[in-house]
């Protein structure tokens, strides 16, 4: 059982990011799921949204977990929300910043000596898509951290996650895929 | 002609979207809605199919839950199929309309989103709005994930209208625990469900001007009783075969086999939960666990939760050693329903099993795996000693002061 929890503001598209997740590792004959802790939050407000991903029938409806990857696509949430709740040794860490790993790890202590990945979603959604969408781009970190998926292949079954958006749409998130891809560190 | 939506063999979508792709299959005639949450999606959903297309049936915007049965009732005393969506404050609203429909017994199907009830406000998921309709002369089916609420919505149209059946049908499903998590579902095509589904074939319709008909008479001491008498005799006797007729026909179509109660591993079990909704999914996996450590553990699950399958629960219970019941609602001065109901399928019994009750999960307090590896454990101890080794209720996952009675 692979085990991934996003650290979002509600609007942000960590629902949208693990939803779209959930529908192209469905595709290749696994289970998934896709879920949120909602509560009546609005636009802004920190939260939280998980997948779980198995080769067997996904039973589990608890809404605790112990992520194997921890996904912050909102830069001031790692200074503000429990990031490290419940983590695991294994736990790896992928942040939306514009800082250096180091930098990152120096202002929130907490991180020192984990397995932390840095990526700046906001500013590729912001070049590619044209808005602080930071959730597509940091899907193309996580195939790339974890080797869930080629890119090609990724790519390819976001197309047709995304096929009911017009052609722009869909060109601009596999930009943001695939710098988010090659600029993770 | 509503236009046909192609579909994957595996889609992933959360229990709102199935539910609302069960009732766009089905071609109703008439959705009467006030949307709330979580249960807001199956309106949506259902209202943006329709501007695209896919639904040829109305879509009627009301001002209150309340204003939302009385025109699923006026549409189905009319002649049509008939169905709505809804959840908690919007339940509570709709009560009074409940009963107008199962007594003038129309077949609407109606998708319950199960949420807290207020005070204080909550959004997420427990079963009291489901418990607030269980005297209410409606069949209620309980979904346990997404794929069952997709299943059961389509169920539950032919088990309602059939002529021999014609009382209302309730769906339920987890808030947000199902209704809003993704999950794979396998989806029949448009023509496979609704040849599934079949055509309505209307009973005493108001619009067959050919045979005038009354609905919503009144009657006194002379003939309330004999009314309400037969449509409870309907519920006792005749809905459990038409309900297993069409959880097999179903099972003849997609190989996906329902049962009235549910029972998992209950050949050898010595201890059970029964519970209803997502936490009985969880409490498997759970059993699974304690096998591995020796205890014989099982779960049973009433898929329909009315009418009550006494029988069923009895049989499924009739070799185990200790039962928990788990309420996912506040019993407010009793112990819980479920324990309630159980305990009197049991008293008929030969095996008289230790019985505690437990609640949990109210307002969407999370049911960990942690907790029912408790259970279990308790259960376990029950069942060596022959007697209740904890209090009769206890209250899980509860903050502060461990609460128990009795």
């Amino acid at each position: 059982m692979l085990e991934i929890r996003w650290h979002s503001r509600a609007g942000q598209g960590a629902v949208t990011g693990a939803k779209g997740l959930a529908d192209v590792v469905s595709r290749t004959g696994k289970f998934v799921q896709a879920f949120a802790f909602y509560g009546s939050a609005k636009r802004g407000a920190a939260m939280t949204a998980y997948n779980r991903v198995d080769d067997e029938e996904i039973l589990n409806h608890e809404k605790f977990m112990h992520p194997d990857y921890v996904l912050v696509i909102d830069p001031g949430l790692t200074y503000t929300a429990d990031i490290t709740a419940h983590e695991k040794d294994s736990t790896k860490y992928i942040i939306t910043t514009h800082l250096s790993k180091d930098e990152l790890v120096a202002g929130q202590p907490k991180l020192e000596g984990k397995d932390v990945y840095v990526v700046d979603c906001m500013q590729i959604s912001l070049d590619t898509i044209g808005r602080a969408i930071p959730n597509t781009p940091m899907l193309g970190a996580l195939m790339k951290v974890s080797g869930m998926f080629e890119l090609d292949y990724f790519q390819d079954a976001m197309k047709s996650v995304l096929s009911k958006f017009p052609q722009k749409v869909i060109d601009a998130n596999m930009a943001a895929i695939e710098r988010a891809y090659n600029s993770v560190k | 002609m509503a236009e046909k939506m192609e579909l994957n063999e595996v889609e992933v979508w959360d229990g709102n979207m199935a539910a609302s792709q069960a009732l766009r299959q089905a071609q109703v005639d008439v959705v009467a809605a006030y949307p709330i949450t979580p249960s807001t999606p199956i309106v949506q959903n259902y209202s943006s199919f329709l501007a695209n297309g896919y639904i040829d049936g109305e879509f009627v915007m009301v001002e209150s839950e309340h204003a939302a049965m009385s025109g699923c009732v006026g549409a189905a005393a009319a002649g049509g199929r008939v169905a709505t969506a809804t959840s908690s404050q919007g339940f509570a609203l709709m009560a009074e309309v409940l009963y107008q429909a199962s007594g003038m017994r129309l077949p609407i199907v109606l998708t319950v989103v199960n949420r807290a009830l207020a005070a204080p406000l909550n959004v997420n998921g427990d079963h009291s709005d489901m418990y607030l309709g269980r005297d209410s002369g409606w069949i209620q089916l309980d979904a346990f994930n997404s794929q069952q609420a997709y299943d059961l919505t389509l169920m539950a149209f032919r088990i309602g209208e059939d002529h021999s059946v014609r009382l209302p049908v309730m769906v339920h499903q987890d808030g947000f625990i199902t209704s809003h998590t993704a999950e794979n579902v396998k989806p029949l095509s448009d023509d496979e469900a609704y040849a599934f589904v079949g055509e309505y074939k209307p009973m005493n319709a108001m619009l067959d001007l050919a045979k005038p008909v009354t609905y919503g008479v009144q009657t006194e001491e002379d003939w309330h009783f004999e009314h309400k008498a037969r449509q409870h005799a309907d519920l006792m006797t005749k809905v459990f075969g038409k309900v297993e007729e069409v959880f097999e026909a179903f099972e003849e179509k997609t190989g996906r086999k329902y049962n009235i109660v549910e029972e998992y591993m209950m050949d050898d079990a010595e201890v059970a939960i029964i519970a209803l909704g997502t936490t009985v999914e969880t409490a498997e996996m759970v059993a699974r666990m304690m096998r591995e450590v020796g205890i014989k553990a099982g779960v049973v699950s009433p898929r329909l939760f009315r009418p009550w399958p006494y029988e069923q629960i009895k049989k499924a219970l009739s070799k185990v050693k200790a039962v928990a019941c788990l309420d996912r609602s506040s019993p407010n001065g009793a112990l819980g329903a479920l324990y309630n109901e159980v305990t009197a399928s049991l008293y008929q019994s030969d095996n008289r099993p230790v019985v505690t009750n437990y609640i949990y999960g109210l307002g969407g307090r999370d049911f960990t795996i942690d907790h029912a590896k408790e259970i279990f454990k308790e259960l376990d101890a029950n069942a060596k000693e022959g007697r209740p080794t904890t209090p009769l209720q206890q209250f899980v996952g509860l903050r502060g002061p461990k609460l128990s009675f009795y």
